[in-house]
């Protein structure tokens, strides 16, 4: 059980609109903790020898797919991926079933990529082990936001009072939604800033700013995250190009210089180097897209630990 | 034999007819009598009415009973089952079916089915298009020949305006009314619930009510130039709602219909991604879903239909956006109509009542709804304070796709006569 310093008692990581500000800081704790550990001459950990984890994509991925893989066998566990695109649900199994299966042959904790809102916490219903949502459509993708505001929290200590501007492809990004709560759980401002047709005005009801206009909304931020744009969510055209695009919202050095002077840039990836962001900022020193990515391993340590019963106190004090 | 029907001490609530007092109401031979032979007094068969509603049968303009090609969710026998046990007596099936009902043939094998199986009456429609597929127009009089009651395409749209004048134009020769699912597939898209708040919320796929709004309109301009009967389903937009009130003011030929969902739920059912809560056109906001009971209350809105959509469980029990839009409505839709319009003290017992009897029978001129002699026997007895909640065991029909499960209900029909004929007595279907 988890004490009251460091609170969870959850088997599934569904959503972060969920998630309590001290939970998210229990997975900042033990992720931390991981990360020494990762800093090691023998960067690995007993704490999960002996189950399986599944590693479920019915989406393509290769950054999270490979950072939970990485962080199962970091953790000693078994680690399987599968690639759903080529399974048995394209032969008219439904997903209920295929899970139930996959239960069935033993495996201990489920991570599911899906593209319908929602399909992590049906899945996380249905079974009685660990679901790990690892982007279900445009709804949540609670890692992402984990290791995001981690970086931040490493980054500036802590949250509060931070302004960070969200910027790019908003209404059909989860990882977008995920992070406008954390953010805004953990106390920083939000702004969401980006064309019209994918930034909706009901974001508002989120607790951040909709803007599209570009130098009021960078205007003294801490941090931009920046977003690429899903070719493949949108149906219709909601821009008229992505050269218009990179003219009206992408980020270059001038735009940079309205954010404040030491501000960091940061993105989910993958990039569109020339699209959303020059070339050169993606590798500048405001850059910490990369620290996002080895935090995205400790996170995700953090996440399996605790959804499998981890003692997060327990483990920051050894 | 037909036999003798004495209905004691009831209330009776006739609302064609104004109305509404205590009484005895006799069937005999199927049809309404004002006082049978003392004959057959003495052999008819009594129903105790006491402290019950004694009305006309209910109506319901809109159901899928998924005869033919779909009968894992529903067959004739189930879908009028559900529909006794629901207190309705009339039902108008759509085309949606597999085949798409658009040949007279089609009709046919739905009319020998409802001899075969059905319990109470059943009125089919044919489709407006060939294959409901919005491309070249069904032969409208050949159906009619075959006995349809009207033409739709069913859960579809025709999205060509010109052929939908057409089709207008080519009905109203016949006298068969239009029936339409009002919905611009450019607006709507591949939206799986309405699009708002909850849908930026969940990452859902919103359909804006803009895609009610601009068919209304069409279907509002094609109704005025040409005169003909346009139905409107499902009408869940506040602003539909006006165009529909500002046409009506008009005397455009326009009439329309509201679910029991739309009248009870709004969008933020959909928050724990609950397959059950999806349907099409989605529930709406808040604001929407007020304007509906308003527009009941006010006429804007004609009649309550359920949409009756059955799916079966394994076909619901999915990720949401790939889960059957549709709910089931036959069995419940009394006890939500009484909720939301007489118990919240909106509308009187005989004004709710009338929205599902008299005024959808006279929408599609089904001389339904009516307990005046002469008329058809078909009678509901119903309790519109009792207490129930439905659980997945509670239904009738094949399938149990509810949002009401486990949600207490305040009315509920007690017993149904179709044609003079005792069909649902106290919960149970009558052999």
């Amino acid at each position: 059980m988890a004490t009251s310093g460091m609170p969870w008692n959850r088997k599934d990581l569904i959503s972060i609109e969920e998630l309590t500000a001290d939970e998210i800081l229990t997975v900042f704790k033990t992720a931390q903790a991981f990360k020494k550990i990762l800093n090691r001459r023998t960067a690995k950990t007993p704490a999960l020898r002996g189950k399986t984890v599944v590693n479920l994509f019915f989406e393509n991925s290769t950054r999270t797919r490979v950072a939970f893989e990485m962080a199962a066998t970091k953790l000693s566990a078994d680690v399987m991926s599968l690639d759903m695109k080529t399974s048995s649900t394209s032969k008219g199994e439904t997903l209920r079933d295929t899970v139930e299966n996959i239960r069935a042959l033993a495996a201990d904790i489920i991570v599911i990529r899906h593209s319908s809102p929602g399909t992590a916490a049906y899945i996380a219903r249905v079974l009685d082990i660990p679901v790990l949502n690892a982007g279900d459509g445009a709804h949540e993708h609670p890692t992402q936001a984990l290791l995001d505001c981690y970086t931040l929290h490493e980054k500036f200590g802590g949250l509060q009072g931070l302004k960070i501007a969200i910027l790019g492809d908003i209404l059909y990004s989860r990882v977008a939604r995920s992070n406008i709560w954390a953010m805004t759980k953990l106390g920083a401002e939000v702004t969401v800033v980006g064309p019209a047709t994918l930034v909706p005005k009901e974001f508002e009801q989120l607790g951040v700013t909709v803007s599209h206009d570009l130098k009021s909304a960078l205007a003294d931020k801490d941090a931009i995250m920046l977003l690429r744009i899903q070719h493949e969510r949108q149906n219709v055209s909601a821009f008229p190009s992505l050269n218009e695009y990179t003219r009206m919202f992408g980020l270059n050095k001038t735009r940079l210089s309205w954010l404040k002077k030491n501000a960091v840039i940061m993105h989910p990836g993958p990039i569109n180097r020339g699209v959303e962001i020059d070339s050169d900022l993606a590798d500048s020193s405001q850059s910490v897209i990369l620290d996002q990515v080895t935090n995205g391993l400790a996170t995700r340590m953090a996440a399996l630990y605790l959804c499998s019963g981890g003692n997060a106190e327990s483990l920051v004090k050894s | 034999m037909s036999e003798t029907i004495w209905i004691k001490n009831g209330r009776i609530i006739d609302p064609k007819n104004d109305r509404d007092e205590s009484g005895d109401l006799f069937i005999a031979d199927g049809k309404i009598v004002d006082r049978p032979s003392k004959d057959s007094l003495d052999k008819a068969t009594l129903i105790d009415a006491k402290g019950l509603i004694v009305c006309p049968g209910l109506v319901d303009l809109h159901v899928h009973f998924r005869v033919p090609g779909q009968t894992h969710k529903e067959t004739m026998l189930t879908g009028t089952q559900a529909a006794a046990a629901g207190g309705f007596t009339s039902v108008v099936c759509m085309p949606n079916t597999n085949p798409p009902a658009d040949t007279a043939g089609t009709i046919q094998f739905i009319k020998d089915a409802v001899g075969r199986e059905a319990l109470v009456n059943v009125f089919p429609t044919g489709c407006i298009t060939v294959g409901s597929d919005g491309e070249r127009l069904a032969p409208t009089g050949s159906l009619r020949d075959a006995g349809i009651v009207a033409i739709s395409d069913g859960g579809r749209c025709v999205q060509n305006n010109g052929l939908m004048r057409r089709a207008v134009e080519y009905a109203h020769m016949f006298g068969i009314p239009v029936i339409d699912h009002c919905q611009d597939y450019s607006l709507s898209a591949d939206g799986v619930m309405n699009e708002g708040f909850m849908s930026t919320k969940l990452g859902l796929r919103g359909s804006p009510t803009e895609a009610e709004d601009i068919m209304v309109s069409r279907n509002v301009i094609l109704s005025a130039k040409t005169g003909a009967r346009i139905h409107l389903q499902h009408i869940t937009s506040k602003n539909a709602i006006d165009i529909i009130r500002r046409a009506k003011s008009r005397g455009v030929n326009i009439t329309a219909e509201a679910t029991p969902h739309h009248m009870s739920f709004s969008d933020t059912e959909v928050g724990g991604f609950d397959t059950s809560f999806k349907m099409n056109p989605p529930l709406r906001s808040k604001a929407d879903r007020i304007a509906i009971l308003e527009a009941l209350v006010d006429g804007s809105i004609d009649c309550i239909a359920t949409g009756h959509a059955p799916h079966t469980d394994y076909e619901k029990d999915m990720e949401f956006d790939n889960a059957p839009f549709g709910v089931i409505g036959l069995e419940t839709a009394l006890g939500t109509a009484l909720d939301q319009l007489y118990h919240s003290k909106r509308l009187s017992l005989s004004d709710t009542l009338s929205l599902l009897t008299n005024r959808p029978s006279e929408i599609l001129q089904l001389n339904k709804g009516d307990l005046s002699p002469g008329a058809d026997g078909d009678v509901v007895v119903l309790d519109p304070d009792r207490e129930w909640t439905p659980n997945s065991d509670s239904f009738h029909s094949k399938s149990t796709n509810s949002p009401w499960i486990g949600r207490t209900l305040k009315g509920k029909a007690v017993t149904t006569i179709v044609s003079g004929k005792l069909i649902f007595e106290n919960g149970e279907i009558l052999p």
